[in-house]
C-alpha cells in the first residue's frame, strides 16, 4: 500500500471540496472494501476523505417511502425494526452479507459501491479490462465459475456488484440521493446507477468525480412487505452468492397484482428483471407461473463454459423465492 | 526389548493420562502471551524481508529494475538472482539435496533467472519497517519473457508419464494379478474420481525470523512442524555445522503438512539477516501461501473393482493421474489403502504425472490416504448398493483379519467396534435400504459412512525428565505442538509417570536445544513424544530406588531394586506397598537437589528393534516384516447430509466418529483433533479447490475470500467417540496418533450420504452446487 494523507470532513462541503483539489483522493467509511483494495494495490490513494462525520443518517420513513442515510451501517439497517417489518427481502440482504464484524463498520454507501470480486480484478497480475483498459479478459475463456451470465460482453464478464444489498434496492425502485461539490443533489434511480461493461467496463456507476451518495430511498408498497431475498453459496455464511433473488408480490385472491424481481449472482450489475415481473403480474401465483417468468428473467443469458449452472440455478433460486414470498 | 518397561504394567493406577485435562496452554493462548515465530519482536534491530512474487508461470526474468525501489526511505537491500548470497548446498542439486532432512522440492528460487510458476519469488526487499519493505517491493520492475506455461495434467499441452518412483512406492505395483481377478470377476466396478486442488491454508502463514548471534551461530524462529530436521537442512544450505544452527518453534498455529518442510522463505530469511547484519523477519502474505508452502495436487483416480456375486472382493485396479513441477516426480500416494484396507487377493496401482507450471505439491493432510479413501470408500458403498447389501455389511464381508499386503496380523484393530459403535450412536438402523427415498420438506436426506485408516509411521526421538526433590518436573523434547495439544498430553503422561500433579510439570518442547526428537507429522508425535518421557522417568525411578535400597536410614534399605515400585510419587515394595517412603526423603537425604532421566521413544514397528535408527524414508515393510505386525488406526464416519435438489446444496446436519488408536491421552484434545480433521475433510468434499486459470497458470482465488473452509454455519454438532484399545506392540505408551485419520474417509462419507439421498454418484470433489445440479439431471 502507498503512503496517503487521512483528513476527516466535517461536511458535506468540505469533503466534495477536497476531491476537487485532489482528484485522486478518496472518500471512505467503513473502509472495509477500500483498504482492501487499496492493500492488494488495486487502488491507489494520495489521500483519504473521512466522512464519518457526515449527517447522511437516518432510517425513517418518509412521504417517498423508507430512507435511510448513506452512512448507515450495514448491521444497524438490516436489524431495524422499520426494515424488518416492512422490507424484509431489504432487511434479509443485508444480513445474509458478509460477516458481523464487516456489517458493523460497512456503510450503505459502501455497500451500494462495493467492487467485483473476480478473482482476475483482485489479482493485479493478471490482465483485466476493469482494472486496466485494453488488457483483455482472461475471465471468458478461464475461471469463469462465479462470474456473470446477463449484461456481460467480451470485455468483461464480472460480477461488477457482487453484494446482496443492491439487488434489493434493484427490486423494490430504490432511488439515490447524490450529492457534488456544488452541494447540488440529483435522484437516480438505483437500476440507472450502475453501467453495463459494454466495452468500457472500467466504468462501473454514473457517479461523477467526487460526487457522494447521500441516502438511498425505497418507495413503500405491499410488495416491499410480502417480499424475500434468497441467497444461494457454496458454505452457509461469509460467501457471496452464486445466485440470489430479491422478490415482491401483491398477490390478490391468488392473482398476482404487483411483482418486483432482482438477481444477484448472476447479472453485470443487480439485475432487475422486468421480464419476470411481466410475466408474473395478473397471473395466478402458481409454480407454473413461476417457472415462466424465472425463464423469462434468463432468456438473454450468455454463459460461458464453467458458469452455465447458473441458467438453472439462477431460476430455481427465482422459483424458490416466489414460492416463500406467495406461500407467506 | 522385552524387559523394557511398559506403561500398562507399571501404571495401572488412574491418574491424569486419560483425562480430559484442558490445554495448559490456553491461557498463554488466549491471554496473547503465547509467542510465535513471527512475534519475536523484541529482537535487536529488527528489520522485514518482503517476498515479490512471479506475477507470470514460465519464463526467464530478462531485469529487474530495483532503482525506485532502492530510493525509498528504510530499505537496506533488495536481492534478486543477480546478487543472493550463494548457498553451500541447494536443492537444485540432486547430490546436495542427500544432505538434507527436509526439503519439500528440487528446486530454489533466485538461484537463477528461470520463473518455473506464478508466486515464484524473483526478488527480496529488506527495509527497516514491514510498510516500507511492502511499497518497496511494490516499485521493483521486474520484466520477464514469458513462456507459455502448462497448467495442469488436464492441460492438452501436457504429457503424461509413469514415474519410477513416486514417494518411495513404485511408480507400478502389482500385488498377485488383479488384472485377470477383475476380468474374471462376476461383478466388475469401475469408476473415475476427481479432485480439486487443494491448499493447507493454515491460520498461521509461513513465517521465519532469523538472528546470527555470532558469524557462526544462527538461530531461526520458524513456523516449522519439526525444529530438527529444519535446524539440519538450513545448517546444509548455509554451509554450517549443525549445532550452530539452533531453530525455534514455540507455538504453531496450525501446519496440516505444509510446514513439514524446509520451503524457500525458510532459507531467504537467514540470507538476508546476513547480508544486512540484522535479525530479519519475513511472512508470508497470504497469496504467498498459496505458492509458498505446496498444496495437495489435483489428480484423478480411475479404481477398477471385481468382486463375487456375494460381495467378496477379488481384485482391485488402481490408476492415479496427477500433476507434478517440472523438477520432481511427485504424487500423494493414494494406492497405500486401497491395498491394505479390505482382505483383498490381488492389487495393481500404476501412477500417472504430467509436469506443469507449478511448485512440487506435498504433504497434505493424511497424504495419499486421505483422497484415496474417497476413491475405494464410494467404490465400496456402489458394491452395496449394487448387491442390496447394507454399506457396513459389505465392509464387514471383506473385513481384512489380517494385513494383506504383508499376511501380517495387525498390531491392534477395532474396527468392527468401530462400526458397531458409531452405527449405535448415529441410529444408522433407522437407514432406508433404498437410496433417494427420504425427504423432509423439499430436501433429500441421506446417511453415509465411510471407513478410516491411518498408519503407524515408525518415529525414534530423545526426551529429558528432570524432578526436583521439592515435587516439581522439568520436561523437555524438541518436539512441536502443532495447536493439537503435544502440551498437554505429554504434560499429562509426565505427571502420572512421575507421580507427581500435572501443575507440577513443565513441558518445554519446539527447540533445538532440546533433547533431539522427530517432527511432527504423519501422526506420530504422541506416540514417539509420549513413549520418550515414560521411559525417562523410568530412568528418574531407577536412580531413586537405587539411592533409597542402597540408603541405611530408607525403609526400603537393602531390598532389591527390582522389588521396588513407584505408586503416586511413593517407593515402596512390590510386595508390601506400606513398607515405603515419598522419593523426595530420598532425595533429601542424598542431598540430591533432582535427578533426571533421559529416554528414546520409539513408534511403531521400530519400538521392538533397539538398534534400528530413526528414519522417516525407512522401509516400512522391512520393519513390519521384523516386527512381525502391522500396525494401522482404524475408525469410521457417519453423516446425514440435506441436499436441495432445486439449488444444488449439500449441508451437512449430523455427524458421528468413532476412532480406535490405543490408549487416548486426553480425549478432550483427542475429540477437538478429529472434529477438525472432519471438518477439514467436509471442506475439501463441498467446498474447497484452488484454481488455476487454464491458460495462464495463475491461481484466480488465492485467498480466503474465495478459497473456501467451511464456516461454523455449516458444521453441525459432533458426535466423537473412542474404542479403548490396548496395543503392546505400537510403543511403550500404547498410543497411536489420531491427527491424520481423522480426515480419512470424510469426503466418502459425505458423498455416500449424497448418493443416498439423491440416488446420484458424485465423484468429483469438491461437491459444489453446479456439480450436484449436473447430476440430478442425470437418471436415477
Amino acid at each position: 500500500m502507498n503512503d496517503f494523507s487521512y483528513t476527516q470532513a466535517a461536511s458535506a462541503k468540505e469533503a466534495t471540496g477536497r476531491l476537487k483539489d485532489q482528484a485522486q483522493a478518496a472518500y471512505i467509511a467503513g473502509g472495509t472494501t477500500l483498504l482492501d483494495l487499496m492493500k492488494a494495490n488495486l487502488q491507489e490513494h494520495p489521500q483519504l476523505v473521512d466522512i464519518n462525520l457526515l449527517p447522511f443518517k437516518g432510517i425513517e420513513q418518509t412521504k417517498d417511502g423508507l430512507r435511510i442515510g448513506a452512512l448507515e451501517r450495514m448491521s444497524v439497517v438490516g436489524e431495524h425494526p422499520l426494515v424488518v417489518q416492512a422490507f424484509p427481502a431489504i432487511s434479509q440482504s443485508l444480513l445474509l452479507a458478509a460477516s458481523p464484524q464487516l456489517r458493523n463498520m460497512a456503510s450503505i454507501g459502501g455497500n451500494i459501491l462495493q467492487r467485483t470480486r473476480c478473482g482476475y480484478f483482485r489479482d493485479a497480475a493478471f490482465p483485466c479490462n476493469k482494472r486496466v483498459p485494453g488488457s483483455g479478459c482472461p475471465a471468458q475463456t478461464g475461471d469463469n465459475h462465479n462470474l456473470a451470465i446477463l449484461g456481460v460482453s467480451d470485455s468483461c464478464i464480472a460480477n461488477s456488484y457482487p453484494g446482496d444489498l443492491s439487488v434489493a434496492l434493484a427490486a423494490f425502485d430504490a432511488v439515490l440521493t447524490l450529492e457534488n461539490a456544488k452541494g447540488k443533489q440529483r435522484r437516480v434511480p438505483l437500476t440507472e446507477f450502475y453501467l453495463l461493461p459494454g466495452t468500457t467496463p472500467q466504468k462501473e456507476t454514473v457517479l461523477e468525480p467526487g460526487e457522494l451518495i447521500v441516502a438511498v430511498t425505497i418507495p413503500t408498497a405491499a410488495h416491499t412487505q410480502r417480499s424475500t431475498y434468497l441467497k444461494v453459496r457454496e458454505r452457509s455464511s461469509y460467501a457471496y452468492a452464486l445466485a440470489s433473488a430479491a422478490v415482491g408480490l401483491d398477490v390478490q385472491a391468488g392473482t398476482i397484482r404487483a411483482a418486483r424481481v432482482a438477481l444477484g449472482g448472476v447479472g453485470a450489475q443487480p439485475w432487475r428483471s422486468r421480464e419476470a415481473e411481466q410475466a408474473l403480474v395478473g397471473q395466478p401465483a402458481t409454480d407454473a407461473t413461476f417457472r415462466a417468468a424465472a425463464a423469462a428473467a434468463l432468456r438473454g443469458a450468455q454463459p460461458r463454459e464453467h458458469n452455465r449452472y447458473k441458467v438453472e440455478l439462477a431460476q430455481n433460486t427465482l422459483v424458490r423465492a416466489l414460492q416463500q414470498v406467495a406461500a407467506g | 526389548m522385552d524387559n523394557e518397561p511398559q506403561f500398562f504394567e507399571t501404571n495401572a493406577a488412574p491418574g491424569v493420562v486419560g483425562q480430559p485435562l484442558s490445554r495448559v496452554d490456553g491461557w498463554a493462548k488466549v491471554t496473547g502471551q503465547a509467542r510465535y515465530s513471527a512475534e519475536y519482536n523484541q529482537l535487536p534491530g529488527l528489520v522485514h524481508a518482503v517476498l515479490k512474487t512471479s506475477d507470470v508461470a514460465k519464463g526467464r526474468v530478462t531485469s529487474i529494475d530495483t532503482s525506485a525501489a532502492q530510493r525509498q526511505p528504510g530499505v537496506l537491500a533488495i536481492f534478486t538472482h543477480e546478487n543472493l548470497p550463494k548457498l553451500a548446498k541447494t536443492p537444485n542439486n540432486p547430490d546436495d539435496r542427500k544432505a538434507f532432512a527436509s526439503s519439500p522440492m528440487s528446486f530454489f528460487p533466485m538461484a537463477s533467472d528461470q520463473v518455473h510458476y506464478a508466486g515464484q519469488p524473483v526478488a527480496m526487499v529488506v527495509a527497516d519497517t514491514l510498510e516500507h519493505a511492502q511499497y518497496a517491493a511494490t516499485l521493483l520492475k521486474v520484466n520477464i519473457a514469458a513462456e507459455v506455461p502448462v497448467s495442469s495434467y488436464l492441460d492438452p499441452k501436457a504429457t503424461s508419464y509413469v514415474p519410477k518412483n513416486v514417494k518411495g512406492t513404485a511408480g507400478v505395483t502389482k500385488r498377485g494379478d488383479a488384472q485377470a481377478a477383475f476380468r474374471s470377476a462376476p461383478v466388475q466396478l469401475t469408476a473415475t474420481y476427481h479432485h480439486a486442488t487443494n491448499h493447507h491454508n493454515p491460520m498461521e502463514p509461513g513465517a521465519t525470523t532469523a538472528h546470527w548471534e555470532a558469524p557462526d551461530r544462527l538461530t531461526v524462529y520458524d513456523t516449522t512442524q519439526g525444529v530438527s530436521e529444519t535446524q539440519k537442512t538450513l545448517a546444509a544450505m548455509l554451509g554450517l555445522a549443525t549445532e550452530q544452527v539452533r531453530v525455534v518453534t514455540k507455538y504453531l498455529g496450525g501446519g496440516f503438512g505444509c510446514k513439514a518442510w524446509v520451503w524457500p522463505h525458510v532459507v531467504l530469511a537467514p540470507l538476508a539477516a546476513k547480508a544486512v547484519g540484522r535479525p530479519v523477519k519475513l511472512v508470508l502474505t497470504r497469496p504467498q501461501q498459496f505458492t509458498g508452502m505446496g498444496h495437495r495436487e489435483e489428480q484423478e483416480q480411475t479404481l477398477r473393482l471385481g468382486a463375487t456375486k456375494e460381495g467378496k472382493l477379488l481384485g482391485i485396479v488402481h490408476e492415479k493421474t496427477s500433476t507434478t513441477s517440472p523438477w520432481d516426480d511427485y504424487a500423494e500416494t493414494n494406492s497405500r489403502i486401497i491395498n491394505m484396507l479390505y482382505a483383498l487377493p490381488a492389487f495393481e496401482s500404476t501412477y500417472h504425472l504430467a509436469k506443469a507450471s507449478v511448485m512440487t505439491s506435498t504433504s497434505t493432510r493424511a497424504p495419499g490416504d486421505m483422497p484415496g479413501s474417497f476413491a475405494i470408500e464410494c467404490s465400496m458403498d456402489d458394491l452395496a448398493y449394487q448387491l442390496g447389501l447394507d454399506p457396513i455389511q459389505v465392509r464387514l464381508l471383506n473385513y481384512a483379519e489380517k494385513d494383506a499386503t504383508n499376511g501380517h496380523p495387525w498390531s491392534s484393530k477395532s474396527l468392527k467396534q468401530c462400526y458397531a459403535r458409531g452405527a449405535e450412536l448415529f441410529g444408522w438402523s433407522k437407514r432406508n435400504p433404498k437410496n433417494g427415498q427420504t425427504r423432509q420438506g423439499k430436501l433429500l436426506v441421506g446417511y453415509g459412512m465411510a471407513t478410516a485408516s491411518y498408519p503407524v509411521h515408525n518415529s525414534v526421538g530423545n526426551a529429558r525428565v528432570r524432578l526436583y526433590a521439592d515435587g516439581r518436573a522439568v520436561v523437555q523434547a524438541g518436539a512441536t505442538d502443532l495447536g493439537t495439544g503435544t502440551y498437554t498430553i505429554i504434560t499429562q503422561v509426565a505427571a502420572d509417570a512421575l507421580g507427581v500433579p500435572p501443575e507440577n510439570v513443565r513441558f518445554e518442547l519446539g527447540d533445538t536445544i532440546l533433547p533431539t526428537t522427530q517432527w511432527s507429522g504423519g501422526s506420530t508425535a504422541a506416540g514417539r513424544v509420549s513413549s520418550s518421557v515414560y521411559l525417562a522417568a523410568q530412568e528418574v525411578w531407577q536412580k531413586l530406588i537405587k539411592a533409597a535400597v542402597m540408603d541405611k536410614k530408607s525403609p526400603l534399605y537393602g531390598a532389591k531394586a527390582a522389588d521396588v515400585v513407584m505408586e503416586k510419587g511413593r517407593l515402596q515394595l512390590k510386595a508390601d506397598p506400606g513398607k515405603g517412603e515419598a522419593f523426595g526423603e530420598v532425595m533429601k537425604r542424598a542431598s540430591l537437589s533432582d535427578v533426571e532421566g533421559t529416554a528414546q521413544g520409539r513408534y511403531g514397528s521400530v519400538y521392538k528393534e533397539p538398534g534400528a535408527t530413526a528414519d522417516a524414508n525407512m522401509n516400512k515393510e522391512e520393519k513390519e516384516a521384523a516386527a512381525g505386525y502391522s500396525m494401522h488406526a482404524f475408525g469410521t464416519h457417519f453423516c446425514e447430509v440435506h441436499v436441495d435438489p432445486e439449488l444444488g446444496t449439500v449441508r451437512v446436519a449430523r455427524w458421528v466418529s468413532v476412532m480406535s488408536a490405543g490408549r487416548i491421552l486426553n480425549p478432550k484434545t483427542a475429540r477437538s483433533q478429529v472434529i477438525g480433521g472432519a471438518i477439514f475433510g467436509i471442506g475439501s468434499a463441498l467446498m474447497e479447490q484452488t484454481v488455476r486459470d487454464p491458460n495462464l497458470a495463475r491461481y484466480t482465488n488465492a485467498d480466503l475470500a474465495s478459497y473456501h473452509v467451511p464456516v461454523n454455519a455449516d458444521i453441525p454438532n459432533m458426535t466423537v467417540d473412542f474404542i479403548d484399545e490396548h496395543d503392546p506392540h505400537v510403543n511403550a505408551m500404547g498410543v497411536k496418533g489420531i491427527g491424520e485419520i481423522s480426515i480419512v474417509g470424510v469426503t466418502a462419507a459425505v458423498a455416500n450420504a449424497v448418493f443416498h439421498a439423491t440416488g446420484r454418484r458424485l465423484r468429483s470433489l469438491p461437491m459444489t452446487p453446479d456439480k450436484v445440479l449436473e447430476a440430478l439431471r442425470q437418471p436415477a
